[in-house]
């Protein structure tokens, strides 16, 4: 029925299948484990920059913050100076609320109308709930995987590795009961979590109505495209036993530039080509997405900007003389009525 | 009034977004909703483009030739001086977070309403021409469509023309995106497209090149608006014994003062102006009016940058000529927009002024220590904190007061407190209306950024439901009365949305108020508000 959700479905998985075949039936393990994984990191760093100073070219003609609270005006008045900031580390600390926290999504309400003609509206924090669980726990995976381009690995990462599978065996401990997690080595809470809230998010894309109705392909792909990678990275992990040894001798090599021989490649899973290229995806089509959110959390000039243009006068780089209608024009037109009306006057006719 | 159904009817919205996608799905400009397009004349005057005689409801809109390619360019600068637009354009991913938070689907339902589709309408179009996804995907059939982009046609233009004067530059939406997208300065980009086109609204542009031309929106001549000044202080001597010659253009005052004309023309406002009046003689202000700068409002702000500063300019260009120290501003919501986020940097450096200092208090604004201009709240309150008024807030007790933020003060300066401390202190029965509409979460009145006029009428019913139900809550709940405001066009609206929505409830202005409680030296005892009502009459005229 969704045509939207339906195309970007299909566009993953033809897209797995290609990495799948091209490795089992096409023998191109070169292609898709050294060649595309180098081409998407670079076309990402350069068309992540390629954004960021597109964006930062266009400059900041005028001071437009949005104000949230209480504007610094008299002594005794006291300013909310986290949502209205007048110095550059109150506006740095609404920054870091916003991009850390979330804090305007934090806000969030739902409206309706009662049956009695009541205008209602409540807090609706799931959004803001399934936003952070989904960056985190992708954050936290990001940083595992770095475990794979590091030898020895960093502490932090070893720590935030042990936290992670922590939280999981007591999770496991309770709900499903203790002899499942036996043979499974740390379960990862991060992988989880991802999983439940991208389906949390798409599920929100798809049930209500207002936000099917806005959503196009570009909305659903990243959605399952995140799926397929977190599907297939932990049906490695716990379902088909990869070689890791192998993976992270291709992880090393890549990283240090000097890249295993053919053996070690071809004698890797197709699951793993699957999950990488879907990987090698992301970091192509990131930069010429909406997943550039990212970048423009930062630049977004009604939240990085202090309110206090009357204070300090911001300059516009562009500002240009326009066609004004001058004092004398107007005097010249009403003189006769302003004097006759005594009002003062530049010239007596 | 305008034909429009009843409230029991109106209230009845249907949010079930329709079957069709949006991009097929035609806009509806039919009689009643849209506002009457400008006259030749005004853009004439203003040298703006295609001035030309025009329905939207005909077929076609004669525009220029090259209309395509206006756009085209158009849009491509625009993305070159505004880093607001192009983050704008780029970072939305459709969470959805803004779509119910916009008056205007609330009231309506229209799912072009919410403001994140309001800007796919031309984010669509920026997709299409500008990023290398929209112009990859068209190569493949449907791809285009894929990409959530479209080719601009004649229209969309049609489609822009409604949604963009559906929109009330109120930016509620930029407070709840967690990116801080503001659909307003998408409508602001939008419009500007459209009047490259000389496609304008009549409610603004008429206004505007009276403004330039007169120096107020409404058109009032100097001799006129000294007239109407002295008939306020002629109506005020009748009702306190106290005689008040306000002086205009007069070289040497120390303050300059410069308020809406709307205040001058209609009421309740003109009961406003009345209060600043009084006020003024109360404290012995050194200050002058301006017939050339006889306009606090700008509504070039609802047309284009460049408007906005044509106008604008006559602010600091007379407080120059009339040699002021600084200038003091009355109660408006867009002016203020445009005096805290704009005017300083359109039209200043102001140097030949300097840093306001109230003459009263002796108070330092340094808030407004570059832009040199005062908000009449941030004056008063002042004043009221250092004991300078002489004040009888029991003369207001007939009102039940509540407060409305108008959209601007709130979310573009964030003027809370003030106008709250004076209410406070001049009349005794204040209600706050509920939390998640008041301050930044603040409703529109449903007719800002000169959406004001009559032929809407029923769109604006729609986009003040919100505002207006909470009024009718604390209207309910705590028997409020009186809505009060320091906005013109507020105060200019909201009489005919209070008596759809809650009638029973009567509007004012802050300054109203501060007339009507202030205790005048030598005057005699007043047996009458501003309004010529009987004072003492605790039920007031608007509860019949
Ligand atoms: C500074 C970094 C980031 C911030 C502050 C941020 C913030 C947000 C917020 C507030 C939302 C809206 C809520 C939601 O729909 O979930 C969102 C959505 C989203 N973000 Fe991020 N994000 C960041 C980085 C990333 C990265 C690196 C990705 C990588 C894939 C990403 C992927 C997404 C996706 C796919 C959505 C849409 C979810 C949906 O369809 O509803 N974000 N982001
Ligand atoms: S809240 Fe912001 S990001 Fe979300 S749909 Fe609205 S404009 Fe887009
Ligand atoms: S600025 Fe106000 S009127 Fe315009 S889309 Fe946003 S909420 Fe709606």
């Amino acid at each position: 029925m969704n045509g939207n959700y339906i195309f970007s479905l299909i566009t993953v998985v033809v897209l797995g299948l290609l990495a799948f075949f091209g490795t089992t039936v096409f023998g191109l393990q070169y292609l898709f484990g050294v060649i595309v994984p180098y081409a998407c990191v670079i076309w990402f760093v350069f068309g992540i920059l390629k954004r960021m100073l597109g964006w930062a070219n266009s400059p900041v003609p005028f001071r437009i913050t949005t104000t949230c609270g209480q504007q610094k005006s008299l002594p005794w008045i006291k300013q909310n100076r986290i949502d209205n900031p007048s110095t550059g580390i109150e506006t740095i600390i609404r920054m870091i609320l916003e991009i850390v926290l979330f804090r305007s999504l934090f806000r969030n309400t739902k409206s309706d109308i009662t049956a009695s003609g009541k205008v209602t509206y409540i807090w609706e924090k799931w959004l803001w709930v399934g936003a952070l669980a989904f960056h985190y726990s992708f954050l936290v995976v990001i940083v595992r995987h770095m475990r794979f381009f590091t030898d020895p690995v960093p502490y932090l990462i070893s720590m935030l590795e042990y936290f992670d599978s922590l939280f999981k065996i007591e999770f496991v401990g309770e709900v499903v009961g203790t002899s499942l997690q036996i043979g499974l080595p740390g379960f990862f809470i991060s992988g989880l979590v991802l999983l439940a809230a991208i389906l949390f998010l798409f599920s929100r894309r798809v049930l209500i109505s207002q936000v099917r109705y806005i959503s196009l392909p570009a909305d659903f792909f990243p959605l399952f495209l995140l799926m397929g990678i977190a599907g297939t990275g932990i049906f490695m992990r716990y379902f088909s036993k990869v070689d890791i040894i192998s993976i992270k001798e291709l992880t090393m090599g890549l990283a240090t530039f000097c890249i295993p021989d053919g053996a070690v490649l071809a004698g890797l899973s197709s699951v793993f080509y699957i999950h990488l290229f879907l990987v090698c995806i992301l970091l192509a089509y990131f930069p010429f997405s909406k997943l550039m959110h990212m970048g423009g959390v930062f630049l977004s000039p009604t939240r990085n900007l202090p309110n206090n243009s009357r204070a300090r006068r911001h300059i516009n780089p562009w500002n240009y003389p326009v066609k004004v209608h001058t004092y004398d024009e107007y005097e010249d037109e009403f003189r006769e009525k302003m004097i006759e009306a005594g009002l003062p006057v530049e010239k007596e006719s | 009034m305008v034909d429009v159904p009843k409230p029991e009817e109106l209230i009845k919205v249907d949010n079930k977004p329709p079957a069709k996608g949006w991009m097929d799905v035609p806009p509806d400009i039919s009689a009643g909703k849209y506002p009457y397009p400008a006259q030749p004349k005004s853009l004439k005057y203003l040298d703006l483009p295609n001035p030309r005689d025009w329905s939207p409801l005909d077929d076609d809109w004669q525009l220029p030739e090259n209309w395509k390619e206006i756009v085209h360019e158009g849009l491509k600068e625009r993305l070159d001086k505004y880093r607001s637009l192009k983050v704008f354009m780029d970072t939305c991913v459709r969470c959805g977070a803004c779509a119910d938070k916009c008056h205007f689907y609330i009231g309506s339902g229209d799912p072009k309403n919410m403001p994140v589709l309001r800007a796919e309408l031309l984010r669509s179009i920026y997709r299409n021409d500008f990023t290398a996804a929209g112009k990859i995907m068209s190569l493949f059939p449907g791809g285009k469509r894929l990409a959530g982009a479209r080719t601009l046609t004649k229209d969309i233009i049609k489609e822009w023309f409604s949604y963009f004067y559906q929109c009330s530059e109120c930016r509620r939406c930029s407070v709840f995106c967690p990116y801080g997208i503001d659909t307003a300065e998408i409508t602001m980009m939008g419009r500007e497209l459209l009047n490259l086109l000389g496609i304008n609204i009549h409610w603004i542009k008429d206004p505007v090149s009276n403004c330039f031309r007169t120096g107020n929106h409404l058109g009032i001549q100097p001799q006129n608006f000294k007239e109407i000044v002295e008939f306020f202080c002629e109506d005020i001597e009748e009702i306190t014994g106290v005689t008040i010659n306000p002086s205009f253009n007069r070289k040497g005052a120390e303050i300059l003062f410069i308020t809406p004309s709307g205040d001058a023309f209609a009421d309740p406002g003109t009961y406003t102006f009345m209060g600043y009046l009084l006020l003024f003689e109360h404290i012995g202000l050194d200050y002058t009016f301006s017939t050339y700068a006889s306009e606090g409002g700008n509504f070039g702000l609802f047309t284009s940058a460049e408007m906005m500063k044509r106008l604008n300019s006559k602010m600091y260009a007379e407080a120059s000529r009339l040699g002021v120290k600084w200038i003091l501003g009355g109660e408006c919501g867009h002016m203020w927009r445009v005096i805290n986020q704009y005017m300083d940097t359109m039209n200043g450096p102001a140097d030949f002024l300097e840093m306001p200092v109230s003459p009263i208090t002796g108070t330092k604004f340094e808030n407004a220590a570059s832009t040199k201009m005062v908000h009449i709240a941030e004056f008063t309150a002042d004043l009221i904190r250092h004991n300078k008024l002489k004040l009888d807030p029991s003369r207001n007790d007939h009102l039940v007061v509540t407060y409305h933020d108008s959209c601007n003060p709130a979310r573009a300066m964030g003027l809370f407190e003030e106008p709250r401390y004076v209410i406070n202190n001049v009349c005794n029965n204040f209600y706050e209306m509920p939390e998640s509409t008041i301050k930044e979460n603040t409703f529109c009145c449903g007719s800002g950024s000169g959406l004001n006029t009559e032929e809407i009428m029923e769109t604006r019913l729609q986009g003040g439901l919100p505002r207006a139900n909470a009024v009718k809550h604390v209207h309910d709940k705590n028997g409020v009365n009186m809505l009060s405001c320091v906005c013109a066009i507020d105060r200019a609206v909201f009489p005919p949305l209070m008596d759809y929505w809650v009638p029973g409830v009567d509007v004012t202005g802050v300054h109203e108020l501060v007339g009507n409680a202030l205790v005048m030296e030598g005057e005699i005892e007043r047996t009458t508000n501003l309004r010529f009502e009987p004072l003492g009459d605790t039920e007031g005229d608007s509860d019949e």
